[in-house]
């Protein structure tokens, strides 16, 4: 990774994935053969944190994007790093069909169940009765419906992948969380098929909470619409 | 290597005539009347060993061009008006990228869903945006089915050039009639110049960014300004346009595409009743071929402008003509297609003078 001001919020924790996934490409020897996508949301400026060759795309068109240059590069290693928006309403489109078509890419969301850049709205992923710019009074699902899961969706669509969700808000998860980075990286790389890590987010700023309670907002609320766990694990992964 | 006349329709003279230049990649959604080029690629790509994949939309699709456009390669995407409305974002964000890459818009009438007759109704969309932001695409105009094949094949090279976009903008009639077409020699994918730009895995080299978007502001004035020296510099370099019949013509008609054939007919038997009429065929309708107007103003009393739309060209042709020669319209939207027969009349009342201005 490089030394480029990190330009998120105290407390977030996209600075924590960023740094599991810059690990896991070391880890795995990939420096040189990787290529990441990121675009819209707070993570738009994160391709100043990585030594690699960095792709700034369209909003929620990663994975579009990803398929192109994995289809034209076979042997590099490409992974787009989304946010709750990017994944499950602009680019949903593109992420299901890319996970259905078994893709030899890996996606990571980042789900902190609001829209951070641009000041807090509801997500796809918002929580029943939590509270947002666009729906000050809650999120009520006579209105607006249920939040996604789309670890779970992805895993119903995209066979012999890999697909799991972890989250960054203590040390315990922090560790299974680069796990499974690392586990979603060894799929693409042992052409498996798709892979894919939600990653339950804290977001100080909108959920206007200090940083603390935010991390316990993550193990005390989120798990509870979002279990944490492997939801696919494709056969004949070589750990 | 002596190669044969072959019958072929437009669309696959173009798709064949891309192989040939070296382009292993097509990313499409299906859409009438640009099937026949969507399946040529599908069975001909792996044959070649390039790769053919149907997108679940036209904005899949063009962000697929802009993932394997980024990773240097030669890439083409294909759709007709209603698709390539989906594709300007994604215009817009492959021009700000500087990155190369053919679209085809085969049109069909509209506006809105429409129907599936040619038409040219997507003039001001290809040349005017219809992405936002201060950018262009190169727009060439083919006229004939070996148009498109030898257009198709120049478009890669303007694309790698200027690292822009390039559009062919057709039409359902150019696309599915079968004419003569002389293909280009294959060039070899090795023989492309390398893109050292490139993101293609940072080996032996510093890390390369591919970015829709400067990090800072004063960074995005400054790319703005180097994309307006480029765009100056195409508009110089890139002109081009066929003329007929303009040494001692005193109405010029002006059309693109499947509107210049059906034209050029009518200017053909204005001529033959002794009518000093010509023709301006623009190929290039952005940069629209504003030198070819120079030297006709002190000769040219009227242009007319015959196009398959409401008005489209005809407000660049009154911009290259000159405030003071009258520039006419005819021709209307949805599907309307002249015969020679139309055009000729109009251009026989014109000339009669029994239409004022």
């Amino acid at each position: 990774m490089t030394d480029a001001e990190i330009p998120y919020c105290p407390g977030c924790t996209h600075g924590v994935a960023h740094r599991l996934v810059g690990e896991a490409v070391d880890g795995l020897g990939e420096s040189e053969r990787v290529i990441g996508i990121v675009s819209a949301g707070c993570s738009v400026r994160s391709w100043r944190l990585y030594r690699f060759d960095m792709i700034l795309a369209a909003h929620g068109r990663s994975p579009a994007v990803a398929t192109g240059v994995k289809r034209a590069l076979p042997g590099s290693l490409v992974f787009a790093y989304q946010g709750d928006g990017d994944s499950a309403a602009i680019g949903l489109t593109e992420l299901m069909h890319a996970a259905t078509r078994c893709e030899k890419i890996t996606v990571f969301m980042i789900n902190n169940a609001v829209y951070g850049a641009t000041g807090g709205q509801a997500a796809p992923t918002t929580l029943i009765g939590q509270k947002t710019t666009s729906y000050i009074l809650g999120r009520d699902p006579a209105n607006t419906g249920y939040p996604m899961n789309m670890a779970e969706l992805i895993a119903n669509v995209s066979r012999n992948s890999y697909v799991a969700r972890v989250a960054l808000n203590n040390v315990r998860n922090i560790v299974k969380a680069k796990e499974a980075i690392v586990r979603a990286f060894k799929t693409q790389r042992q052409r498996l098929g798709f892979s894919f890590v939600e990653m339950l987010s804290a977001c100080p700023t909108d959920w206007h909470m200090t940083p603390l309670e935010a991390l316990n907002w993550i193990g005390e609320a989120m798990v509870k619409q979002y279990p944490l766990g492997e939801f696919r694990v494709p056969d004949g992964l070589q750990l | 290597m002596m190669n044969k006349l072959k019958l072929m329709s437009g669309n696959e003279a173009l798709a064949e005539s891309a192989i040939r230049a070296g382009c292993r990649f097509f990313f499409g959604y299906p859409i009438t009347p640009q099937g026949e080029l969507l399946e040529y690629m599908a069975r001909r790509l792996p044959e070649v060993g390039g790769t053919f994949l149907q997108s679940e939309s036209e904005i899949a699709a063009i962000n697929m061009v802009f993932g394997a456009a980024s990773a240097g390669m030669r890439v083409i995407t294909a759709s007709s008006s209603t698709g390539i409305s989906l594709m300007q974002e994604g215009l817009s964000f492959l021009a700000t990228a500087e990155l190369p890459c053919l679209v085809v818009n085969i049109m069909r009438a509209g506006p809105g869903l429409g129907r599936v007759k040619p038409s040219q109704g997507d003039y001001l969309q290809a040349t005017k945006g219809g992405g936002h932001g201060d950018y262009h695409t190169i727009v060439l105009a083919p006229a004939t089915a070996q148009e498109m094949a030898d257009l198709a094949f120049e478009g890669f090279s303007i694309a790698d050039k200027y690292r822009n976009p390039v559009m062919i903008l057709s039409d359902g009639m150019l696309g599915q009639m079968m004419e003569p077409v002389i293909l280009p020699d294959s060039v070899s994918v090795d023989q492309l110049p390398q893109k050292s730009w490139a993101v293609t895995g940072s080996r032996d080299r510093g890390r390369n960014l591919v970015l829709a978007a400067p990090y800072t502001d004063d960074e995005l004035i400054e790319l703005n300004a180097e994309l307006d020296r480029k765009y100056a510099s195409v508009r110089v370099q890139e002109q081009r346009w066929e003329g007929k019949f303009l040494d001692d013509a005193r109405l010029v008609v002006v059309a693109f595409g499947s509107s210049a054939r059906i034209s050029e007919d009518a200017v053909v038997m204005a001529r033959e009743r002794g009518l000093k009429v010509g023709l301006v065929r623009p190929i290039t309708l952005w940069p629209f071929p504003e030198k070819a107007f120079e030297t006709l103003r002190s000769t040219v009393d009227a242009y007319l402008t015959v196009e398959m739309n409401s008005g489209q060209m005809v407000e660049d042709v009154r911009l290259a003509a000159g405030v003071d020669k009258p520039v006419y319209h005819f021709g209307h939207g949805g599907g309307w297609i002249p015969s020679a027969q139309a055009v000729y009349d109009e251009v026989v009342r014109l000339h009669d003078g029994s239409i004022a201005r």
